[in-house]
């Protein structure tokens, strides 16, 4: 009898586990927009001094979770499991990173979904008394997503409006059965919904369904209601899929407009040129560990739920003509047990 | 599945309203501007070889080297992403533009060693241009040929 399952795809925590620290790290770009002030560090060379930018992604990785464990004065000794995912084929940066750290490594995939995901599992493991300290990381890196699912870099393209820029940047957080919060309470699973999107120029789309879903389960689930939260906000979304999901939700009569923001639109100013806005395994995750956490911490959000979409897409689909899956996992993040 | 379909279609409407209009009229114009450059330069050039003594098919080898020099040295410092940012066709069409296609993969995939990146990624975007290219002008040759 699963004792902690509420309604269909909701876990809800006994004794919820505790954000104690977190490490950012972040690209050149993303430290000239708006909430460059509350990352850890910020690179002046994507390359980070590295021959190639998948090293250099790989470096930021390890960093962020330097960082994490620096700020909770923990070594990676202490840590029971280190949850890991990138967007690269075969999740290179996370295992190449973990080969360093001699540390038990579960590795992830669900694209830009990733954070979520890791911080649901890092959760289940602590709450189930398997572990103590469990340390979540995702990263991604502009130039390593890019020649991988597009363009080479110096190519001479026009992206169009409704393109996401890949956030340079890797977060981390450190998660422990004791210590005063934000506390993780609630976690949503989400399913892979499809509904025939295959614009690989246009994820917000692809992912905007598969979030709505999440979303109306987890208050289904719960019971919750949206005055029970200060902030909901979505992992890379990006302007074109904010407004969608927002239509979504408002047909089911959930109207979130006032409390309502995106990672993926937070990360970057409007002149930055990045269209309809960031996108990656490390957009929420930066946002999340950087600036959204010390607002918890503040007061200024006592209760978030954070909703990280991924687009489970693959060059090799794209060009078979296959439609876009995608998923969204939400996490109920809260200041206060 | 039918009622898939029709959940699929009401989606898609749904989403459509949301997509950004591309600036068609806007890049379509500046397309005209930096493409009419391009081409404006490889003038200059055809010219001057020319009124130094050159016949104008002599001259029009010259002019493709240089231009295509000009495209992959452009592509090389880092400047012709930029241009074709806001160029569009502008750059991508004229001969630049196919030397910008070769030089960029060639220079991303150098880290995957010089004969499995380098050599077999460089005509990842230019290859379908000559493949369709040459089998184009082999049709249209016979045809050509036949009704001649």
């Amino acid at each position: 009898m699963a004792q902690k399952k509420m309604g269909s795809q909701t876990v809800k925590f006994v004794n919820p586990p505790s954000i104690i620290s977190s490490g950012t790290i972040v690209g050149p770009k993303e430290g000239q927009g708006p909430l460059k002030d509350y990352f850890d560090m910020i690179l002046t060379d994507d390359t980070y001094g590295e021959k190639s930018w998948e090293k250099a992604e790989c470096k930021m990785f390890q960093d962020s979770v330097n960082l994490a464990l620096k700020k909770a004065s923990l070594n990676i000794n202490n840590i029971d499991y280190l949850i890991g995912g990138d967007l690269l084929n075969q999740i290179i940066t996370s295992s190449f990173a973990a080969r360093q750290f001699n540390v038990a490594t579960f590795g992830l995939y669900g694209a830009c979904s990733t954070m979520a995901e890791g911080l649901s599992i890092g959760s289940m493991v602590i709450d189930g008394g398997f572990a103590d300290y469990v340390i979540v990381t995702t990263s991604s890196h502009f130039s390593t997503a890019e020649r991988q699912y597009r363009f080479p870099l110096e190519q001479g393209v026009q992206r169009p409006f409704t393109a996401q820029w890949t956030v340079t940047g890797s977060g981390s957080s450190l998660l422990s059965s004791t210590g005063s919060g934000p506390y993780i309470t609630h976690v949503t699973t989400g399913k892979v919904v499809d509904l025939g999107m295959k614009d690989a120029n246009n994820m917000g789309a692809a992912m905007a369904p598969a979030a709505a879903d999440t979303i109306i389960t987890h208050f289904n689930d719960t019971g919750f209601t949206i005055n029970d939260y200060d902030l909901i906000i979505t992992g890379d979304m990006a302007r074109v899929g904010k407004s969608i999901l927002m239509e979504l939700l408002n047909k089911e009569g959930l109207n979130i407009e006032d409390k309502y923001k995106d990672c993926g639109i937070e990360i970057y100013d409007e002149s930055q040129d990045v269209h309809s806005g960031g996108s990656g395994a490390g957009c929420s995750a930066v946002v999340l560990n950087g600036w959204l956490l010390s607002q918890i911490k503040n007061g200024t959000y006592n209760r978030v739920l954070f909703i990280a979409t991924g687009a489970l897409l693959s060059p090799t689909s794209t060009q078979q003509g296959e439609s876009i899956p995608g998923i969204a996992h939400a996490v109920t993040i809260s200041r206060y047990t | 599945m039918e009622k898939d379909v029709k959940k699929q279609q009401e989606y898609k409407d749904i989403a459509q309203k949301y997509e950004p209009k591309p600036t068609l009229i806007k890049n379509i114009i500046w397309a005209f501007v930096v493409g009419g450059l391009i081409c404006d330069i490889g003038q200059f050039f055809l010219n001057l070889f020319v009124s130094r003594g050159m016949s104008l098919e002599q001259a029009s080898t010259p002019v493709a080297i240089i231009m295509v020099f000009l495209g992959s040295f452009l592509t090389g410092i880092g400047i012709y992403d930029d241009i074709g940012r806001f160029a569009g066709a502008g750059s991508v069409v004229p001969i630049t533009g196919f030397a910008n296609s070769i030089v960029a993969p060639a220079m991303e995939f150098k880290r995957e060693g010089f004969v499995f990146g380098v050599a077999s990624r460089m005509f990842n975007i230019a290859g379908p241009v000559i493949v369709y290219g040459v089998g184009t002008s082999i049709i249209v040759g016979l045809v050509y040929y036949f009704l001649k």
